[in-house]
């Protein structure tokens, strides 16, 4: 089981980091990748660039431990978690999850689970830069909803026991 | 107690400072008891703390509610909801 959690403010390449999930291996039947990009306009204007800051330590060790769960929720072969920090540009990457599994299934919860609590458990936060200037992104109530959801106990487990 | 506070984002702006290594008073217990009393620090304190039902905690680098008991803390960090991903 390979686990690897980055945080950089360089850009990254992510096929490259997908395809090492794979290099060398025929066990894995399943490879999740999501990317998350930064988008050129916030609330219909357009943006210059986004800032983010991080809690350097708290943000590895949140999602390291966050990591640790998903491995131990579903049978994942390798898991690479990337966030960068700094200044992003309108279309580059900001955040990849990458999950290989068996089959499928396992894959993608993983890797929605990760992204669902990076949005709100990783202690970064962004600021939009626009020409009339510079603000803080609000937190969306949207995002609580979706890492709210992996808090219960999963329903076959449940229903096993 | 001495202890080192940490500060991230838009409180990190309003207070004017990234860190600080502080004594607080030992009738101080809790998070937001420790959030009131920084409040009544100074004008920039005030205003960082002025919404403090949405200012999130955490203690040694794990999260933490607004009840948790702040003794025994060697760093405590108050920043606004996280907006990663």
């Amino acid at each position: 089981m390979k686990a690897t959690v980055r945080l950089q403010r360089e850009p990254f390449d992510a096929a490259m980091v997908a395809a090492d999930l794979t290099h060398g291996r025929s066990d894995v039947g399943a490879l999740v990748t999501f990317t998350g990009v930064c988008r050129g306009d916030e609330d219909g204007a357009p943006i210059v660039a986004l800032t983010l800051e991080h809690y350097p330590g708290m943000a590895e060790s949140e999602i390291e431990r966050h990591v640790a769960e998903a491995i131990e929720r579903w049978p994942l072969l390798g898991v690479t978690v990337i966030h960068r920090y700094g200044r992003i540009l309108p279309g580059e990457n900001i955040v990849l999850v990458a999950t290989a599994s068996s089959h499928r299934e396992a894959a993608f919860s993983a890797a929605e689970f990760l992204m669902d609590y990076l949005k709100t458990r990783a202690p970064f936060w962004k600021r939009v830069e626009k020409a009339g200037g510079k603000s803080w992104i609000e937190a969306r109530t949207i995002d609580d909803a979706a890492a709210e959801r992996w808090s219960a106990p999963p329903r076959g487990r449940e229903a096993a026991e | 107690m001495t202890v080192k506070l940490r500060y991230f984002a838009w409180v990190r702006e309003r207070i004017g400072k990234p860190e600080e290594t502080i004594e607080i008073p030992p009738d101080i217990a809790t998070v937001s008891q420790l959030m009131a009393w920084l409040a009544s620090r100074g004008e920039e304190y005030a205003y960082a703390f002025k919404d403090a039902k949405v200012i999130r905690a955490a203690i040694d680098q794990r999260h933490v509610r607004a009840d948790a008991a702040i003794e025994g803390a060697g760093e405590i960090a108050f920043f606004p909801p996280m907006t990663g991903g």
